[in-house]
């Protein structure tokens, strides 16, 4: 996904003189062919998260459209005040794509994971969360963020699904009777995988902001389980509210907020989650009875 | 600055505080808000959206008295606005905010903000080939303690980056001081260090600035009681 979204932002570079790319060194090197060509609107800071997105705040208040790259832990977790104000409070725009967000970088240990990007994002207004499941969702995605001014978190892992599902909204790949599990992004396979020979419905979205929760009621199920590849529960308060008037039961599923201080490899952390295909058939077929 | 203007900025700034007991010198960064305004910015209220005015950002966004003073002298907003400080209708707070108050290019309060926003739009305007505006931040001594500064400063430095000044107001708040002094920390930026009550003199020094590094200005005043 990161090659395809460095090809995709290249192009873009190319194709309109609004958009520049800030770095703070992750990347750089994959950039420099770009940066030789627009030596103005790819900018790399250095090891400077703050100033990374306060950059990025300077240049939408110029008029340009940045488009800002880093580990999820550095461009969001760290910087979470620029973006909080150096954006959404100066009313400008920008759109961000991580990295390593969960435990892809798991060898790395915890200061390279970031489970809590998108619960982050949810504390502040209006913002549009992508989670591709595959790199043949990347491009779309980019190109149609980059063609606005509002602001837009592209989340790129090295989980992946087989096969790119790249419309919006929340698309049904099984059809079922007695709940509907929404898979958001690289967590689809390993849902289907998990859901064999039960009795349910199986949705897929790489949007989780803002959520399809018309998309949700029209599955018309009164349970609701979510697979999501970041902090349990990030997604539980808009499924609350999309079901607000509905009688119905949730399961959450997704990454534990324990530090486990273990490194190993992302299929270990995924199993240590609950979030392999065995782990979410246990909770899934527990939540069913 | 003429008597007359002194009289008015000081009219102002008591319709905005309510406070008769302190002159206007009590206000750290009046006078160089003034020269600024009055002598070197290329900003006016009829082109506050022009991409070729100088952008002034106030990054020390914590007591904006003498800043909404200034700005209501030179006509950016109503000086009717200045009766009804951080009240439930009013446009202007104790820290502005750039969607409330026409001219104000930032929304300040959270410190250590104003000069990455600054280096990002003095990258922005070179993008598009604006070479005339200036960006102008302005910063306390005790808001250069935040380590986002030396972020922005570095980067500038090292990066040549000619179209920024910052413009440090200088009252001795930083809890630790600056041993050594403030312009030492501006590596690969120009320096000129001011009485910053002397109108000429910061003029002077913000017109120091050739162009070919990133200019600092720290502008002395009285220490914060």
């Amino acid at each position: 996904m990161r090659d395809t979204f460095v090809n995709a932002a290249t192009a873009l570079l190319d194709d309109d003189p609004r958009t520049a790319v800030v770095l703070a060194d992750i990347s750089a090197t994959a950039f420099e062919p770009a940066a030789r060509l627009h030596p103005d609107r790819v900018i790399n800071v250095g090891i400077r998260e703050q100033l990374m997105l306060g950059v990025a705040g300077g240049l939408a208040l110029t008029g340009l459209r940045p488009i800002v790259h880093s580990y999820a832990t550095f461009v969001v977790d760290r910087a979470y005040e620029q973006i909080k104000l150096d954006l959404d409070h100066q009313g400008v725009g920008a759109v961000l794509v991580s990295v390593g967000a969960s435990y892809d970088g798991s060898t790395a240990g915890r200061t390279h994971m970031s489970p809590g990007d998108v619960a982050l994002f949810d504390t502040l207004g209006n913002w549009t969360v992508h989670v591709p499941g595959h790199a043949g969702e990347v491009g779309p995605l980019l190109t149609a963020a980059a063609a606005h001014d509002e602001n837009v978190y592209i989340r790129l892992s090295t989980q992946r699904n087989a096969a790119a599902r790249p419309a919006a909204g929340l698309q049904t790949v099984r059809r079922g009777g007695r709940a509907a599990v929404v898979a958001v992004g690289p967590m689809l396979d390993t849902a289907l995988a998990a859901t064999e020979g039960l009795d349910v419905t199986v949705a897929y979205t790489n949007t989780p902001r803002p959520f399809d929760s018309k998309g949700l009621r029209a599955l018309g199920h009164a349970d609701v389980v979510l697979v999501e590849p970041y902090l349990a529960g990030t997604s539980s308060a808009v499924v609350s509210d999309a079901l607000r008037d509905v009688p119905h039961r949730l399961l959450s599923l997704g990454v534990g907020r324990t530090d486990l201080h273990r490194y190993g490899s992302p299929k270990d952390h995924a199993r240590w989650h609950g979030l392999d295909a065995a782990g979410v058939r246990e909770s899934i077929s527990a939540f069913l009875g | 600055m003429t008597a007359p203007t002194t009289t008015h900025l000081g009219e102002l700034l008591r319709r905005l505080t309510g406070d008769e007991k302190h002159a206007p010198s009590a206000h750290s960064t009046l006078d160089v808000l003034w020269v600024l305004y009055d002598r070197v910015l290329r900003v006016s209220p009829d082109r506050v959206d022009d991409p070729d005015r100088d952008r002034f950002l106030l990054s020390k966004g914590h007591g904006p008295a003498a800043y909404y003073a200034v700005l209501a002298a030179k006509g950016f907003l109503p000086e009717e606005w200045l009766d009804d400080l951080a009240g439930p209708d009013s446009r202007l707070g104790h820290h502005p905010d750039r969607l409330l108050v026409p001219g104000v290019e930032i929304g300040s309060g959270s410190l250590g903000h104003g000069l990455g926003l600054g280096v990002g739009t003095a990258l922005g305007l070179r993008a598009q080939g604006l070479s005339t505006p200036r960006v102008y931040v302005m910063t306390g001594d005790a808001e250069l303690d935040e380590g986002s500064n030396h972020e922005a400063i570095a980067y500038a430095g090292a990066t040549g980056l000619g179209s920024l000044t910052a413009v440090v107001i200088d009252n001795r708040s930083s809890t630790h001081g600056w041993p050594g002094g403030i312009a030492g920390r501006f590596h690969g930026w120009t320096a000129s260090t001011v009485d910053g009550r002397d109108h000429d003199a910061i003029e002077s020094a913000l017109r120091a600035h050739t162009g070919a590094a990133p200019h600092v200005v720290v502008a002395e005043v009285e220490t914060k009681e």
